[in-house]
């Protein structure tokens, strides 16, 4: 027989011993009255010499050798058991760590390929970006130039490369679909570290001006579009009435960081050899860079000897005016670069959910404290009978792990849906979303916090149980319990006061500066506005002419639909998230500053009747209109801070500045514009009309103000424009509204979290305060009794509990607050215009919490106060 | 009877496996045995004999059998398996060399107190 079958077999094994002592008492008995003893004597003398049957059993079954695992199982079968018997508490124990454990492992399985993961790449530590120093805008972008001069002179990198987005429009059958991609140079795969799964990668020969045209397809798009034909490659595809020749197909496993949409990719085809033409896109800073360092150097030893590049300039390699490198070049790693727009986010939202699993434990061991007090009684009983301390330790021990099981799996379940859950509220700037899931690595962590919460809660109750004295407990009734017991449960639920106060502290912060946030006037109005991207391909909108006359006819169309009252279209849109102009103004002597130098500033080349449809208010001068067109005098209108920095009073209307290639006038004064976010300072702009802008834009932005619903007119606004031209790609529908809540997406993100959690520590104190309080109530019913009998009044009696439930409340408060006063420093970089000391949040907090904390001892306070004093007094 | 000594540790095993050697014998039987054999010298601690049936049933050196008695009732019998003989022979074989050596110091020390 196995172990197993024995432990199988346990209740046949339990019969079989019995049958087999049995037989042998009756056997002696038998013998010792046919030796001539008297039938009761004989029966005692037998049993006498077989010592108690109870010993002997326990004996044998530890002969057994599978004692451990039947006590392991009678163990569990009793906490079940008594689990059971008690549901109350073990439902409210369960959820507890339910909520803390799944929201901890809901979180770090959000944050871990964020975070706390190497990049998917092979040595992805080497992987650095280099950008523009002090650079205005923050996807460090930097110019064909200054890649081409680094990637020539530094020895810190095995390879770099350039690379920005390109959106090109499949026109194979009915509609035509546009694709993420990118344009890069050709050692982008190089430095990742990636080969492509099948095929060749990109090389130089392929990224060199009107270079052949090929394309490297991603395993999503060769599955999706061209049923993963393994003949693939050499077959030549249509991208905007361009064939291209596909020459590979990247690995399944490949994940983007740069660009996690993109699915093909072309080589850069950039000019390294004319660099003398500043004029040129070789010049226009709108590339982003990437580079591998070579074994051995750090980010550190790279910046020293970029910095150095960037102090010397050499006759070989020209910079741009606005190229000089003066702010010198910035070297960071990419997990860093990738990640630090929302780590401090991520930090703050890690240290949240901690401080939820820390109240959750705190409460379950509030709970089991509380029900050890209530079982004082049953557990000197089962020491009298015998069980011994380590037995008893155990017992209670696989009672809290069972309950820490139990609360782990459900929290396994809830982090499935916490995960979901954080995905979908997840801000656009949270990097490798695709890489979130439930790994090993988390569930074992949350294995961990499962155990460590069971041991952790249940070692307290189970060594205060066994170290009661036998035999007081026994003769004191259960109700009277130490108070030793009583302390720390009280000091539990200060525990748990303060840390829900850090938690509510942080919410209120973080909710005020959202609202301040929106409070921000973006500069137009954003109600029933109406954005979407229309862009130009193929061959016969090619020239500049024919893209001038397909805009202009698709606005016409777009007017003519009912129940919209304006509609301009605009080269790119504030709070859009994509920055796609930023080009050098240069000035006449009279503006303030230097004439030569040029000064970065958002291009926006637009409709005439734009700056009207976005209710953009005019300062001095005249708008745009249509007689501002190629061959009359360049005008354009400039924001109200720029004229204010540039020109003496503002008054800048009749200026001269140089745009691009052509000398314009300043015919008006705008107001500033929120362009990157709602809470970046106003940037410098300029705005033409789209016939002056000295290049067609293969994409514009249309907005179109409508009388109701803006979400309800996008499929007429497309049918507008594709009645002008076919087949031509209509994106990006979103309401101006929906564009201004995602330039806060993270702070919502964080602040949606921080008020989950706040909440949880809400009620987990309130139950904590009540719990603590129904237990001190119904402990001192005879106390109170007495203090009755002796004519306290009621009001006496209610403010003895209300005074104990609100020292309790203030103590934790103070705490809280120190505690808040500290951690609110992790939260800095989330919060806008409120200090992190905001008064008003902090009071709103505390009065929050006294209020809970009143209305939580408030059913306990009422039943003290109806305390019957001959009842109590009689039951003694 | 005379009196009554103690077994000494670890000896029962030793002395029931023997007494099973000899046939299969329900637990009341062995006791009865190991009294009887020993004369009424050797108490047999009767608590000591069923949790030492069952170690040693644990180990495989006894197998059980549930059968008939004479009087029809069901009871246990214990039966010598291959390595309960096994170990039989070595313990024998121990103890025989532990009391011959005991047996040759005490008439040693019997001759130097002479």
């Amino acid at each position: 027989m196995t172990w197993w079958h024995r432990l199988l077999r346990r209740r046949r094994l339990e019969s079989q011993l019995d049958k087999e002592l049995r037989f042998h008492l009756d056997l002696f008995t038998n013998d010792l009255i046919s030796r001539g003893v008297e039938p009761g004597e004989a029966c005692r003398q037998a049993r006498i010499a077989l010592g108690g049957p109870e010993q002997v059993k326990e004996d044998c079954r530890d002969a057994r050798g599978t004692r451990w695992l039947e006590d392991l199982w009678q163990d569990l079968r009793y906490a079940v058991r008594s689990l059971i018997r008690e549901r109350g508490f073990a439902v409210v124990a369960i959820l507890v760590l339910a909520i803390g454990i799944g929201a901890t492992t809901a979180i770090f399985s959000a944050v871990n390929p964020i975070l706390f993961e190497p990049l998917p790449y092979p040595q992805s530590r080497r992987i650095a970006t280099v950008r523009n120093g002090g650079a205005v805008d923050a996807n460090f972008h930097v110019a064909f130039g200054t890649f081409h001069e680094i990637a020539d002179r530094s020895r810190s990198f095995d390879s770099a490369a350039a690379f920005k987005t390109w959106q090109p429009t499949t026109t194979v059958p009915a509609s035509p679909e546009r694709l993420e991609g990118q344009r890069v140079s050709a050692g982008y795969f190089r430095v990742l570290g990636v080969a492509p799964a099948l095929g060749r990668n990109l090389d130089p020969s392929d990224d060199r001006p009107h270079g052949p045209p090929v394309v490297i397809l991603s395993d999503g798009l060769w599955r999706r579009r061209f049923q993963a034909d393994p003949a693939i490659l050499g077959r030549q595809i249509n991208l905007d009435d361009v064939l291209y020749t596909v020459v590979a197909v990247m690995p399944r496993t490949f994940e983007n960081v740069l660009a996690p949409k993109a699915e093909i990719w072309t080589a850069l085809q950039y000019d390294a050899l004319h660099f003398s033409n500043f004029d040129t896109r070789e010049w226009g800073n709108h590339l982003r860079m990437i580079a591998r360092l070579r074994a051995g150097i750090g980010v550190g030893e790279a910046q020293r000897e970029l910095t150095a590049i960037a102090n010397t300039r050499l006759n070989e390699y020209p910079r741009a005016p606005w190229n000089s490198l003066r702010a010198g070049l910035l070297v960071s790693s990419l997990r860093d670069e990738l990640t630090s727009r929302v780590r401090p986010a991520l930090l703050a939202i890690i240290g949240a959910v901690l401080l939820v699993l820390l109240i959750a434990c705190v409460n379950v061991m509030n709970l089991l404290l509380a029900r050890g007090a209530q079982r004082t009684g049953e557990f000197a009983m089962r020491a009298a009978l015998g069980a011994s301390r380590p037995r008893m330790t155990r017992q209670m021990l696989t009672e809290t792990i069972l309950l820490a099981v139990f609360g782990g799996s459900l929290g396994l379940l809830l982090a499935g849906f916490g995960v979901r859950a954080v995905v979908a509220l997840s801000p656009p700037e949270l990097p490798r979303i695709g890489a979130i899931e439930i790994s090993s690595a988390v569930f074992l962590f949350a294995l961990g916090v499962t155990t460590l919460a069971g041991l952790a809660v249940g070692l307290v109750p189970a060594l205060q149980a066994s170290r009661n004295d036998l035999q007081t407990s026994l003769q004191q009734n259960s109700r009277r319990s130490t108070g030793g017991r009583r302390k720390t449960r009280s000091a539990l639920v200060v525990a748990e006061v303060a840390v829900a106060l850090v938690l509510l502290v942080s919410s209120g912060l973080l909710l005020r500066s959202l609202a301040r946030i929106f409070a921000v006037a973006p500069g137009f109005n954003a109600s029933h506005l109406l954005t979407m991207q229309v862009q130009t391909t193929g061959r016969r909108l090619r020239t500049d002419a024919a893209k001038y006359r397909f805009y202009s006819d698709s606005l016409d169309a777009v007017r003519r639909i009912p129940g919209v009252t304006a509609a301009a279209f605009t080269s790119q849109l504030p709070l859009s998230g994509e920055t796609l102009g930023i080009y050098g103004v240069s000035f006449g002597p009279d503006a303030i500053g230097g004439v030569n130098d040029k000064e970065p500033a958002f291009r926006y080349a637009v409709s005439p009747g734009y700056i009207e449809c976005m209710g953009i208010p005019l300062r001095a001068g005249r708008l745009l209109d249509d007689h501002d067109r190629p061959g009359s005098p360049a005008v354009v209108l400039i924001n109200e801070s720029f004229a204010k920095r540039k020109f003496q009073g503002g008054d800048a209307i009749g200026k001269r500045i140089r745009v691009g290639d052509v000398w314009a006038t300043v015919a008006g004064v705008v107001a500033d514009v929120k362009q990157t976010s709602l809470t970046v300072a106003v940037e410098d702009a300029f705005y033409m009309s789209f016939l002056q802008g000295w290049f067609a834009d293969d994409v514009m932005t249309f907005v179109v103000r409508t009388q109701g619903d803006a979400s309800a007119m996008v499929d007429a606004v497309r049918h507008a424009v594709w009645s002008v031209e076919k087949d031509q790609v209509v994106t990006e529908a979103a309401t101006m509204d929906d564009l201004v809540a995602k330039s806060a997406a993270q702070r919502r993100f964080a602040l949606t979290l921080f008020e989950a959690f706040g909440l949880v520590a809400l009620v987990l104190a309130a139950a904590g305060i009540y719990g603590v309080l129904s237990g001190n109530v119904a402990e001192r019913t005879r106390e109170i009794g007495v203090r009755s009998a002796l004519g306290a009044s009621r009001g006496e009696i209610l403010g003895l509990v209300i005074r104990q439930a609100m020292k309790l409340t203030v103590l934790g408060v103070l705490i809280g607050l120190g505690g808040a006063v500290v951690a609110t420093r992790a939260l800095m970089t989330l919060l806008f215009g409120v200090s992190r000391l905001d008064p008003l949040t902090y009071l709103g907090v505390v009065a929050l919490l006294m209020a809970v904390s009143a209305a939580a001892c408030w059913l306990p306070a009422w039943r003290a106060a109806r305390v019957d004093p001959a009842i109590t007094l009689r039951m003694e | 009877m005379g009196t009554k000594s103690d077994l000494p540790q670890g000896t029962l095993d030793l002395l029931i496996l023997k007494v099973v050697a000899l046939g299969p014998h329900h637990g009341y039987a062995i006791a009865q045995r190991l009294q009887q054999v020993s004369n009424d010298v050797v108490q047999v601690p009767q608590g000591s004999l069923y949790p030492a049936l069952h170690r040693l049933e644990n180990r495989g050196f006894l197998a059980a059998d549930w059968k008939e008695t004479e009087t029809g009732r069901e009871a246990k019998y214990y039966s010598l398996t291959t390595k309960g003989k096994a170990q039989l022979e070595a313990e024998a074989a121990s103890w025989q060399r532990l009391t011959e050596a005991v047996g040759l110091i005490l008439s040693l020390s019997n001759q130097g107190v002479k």
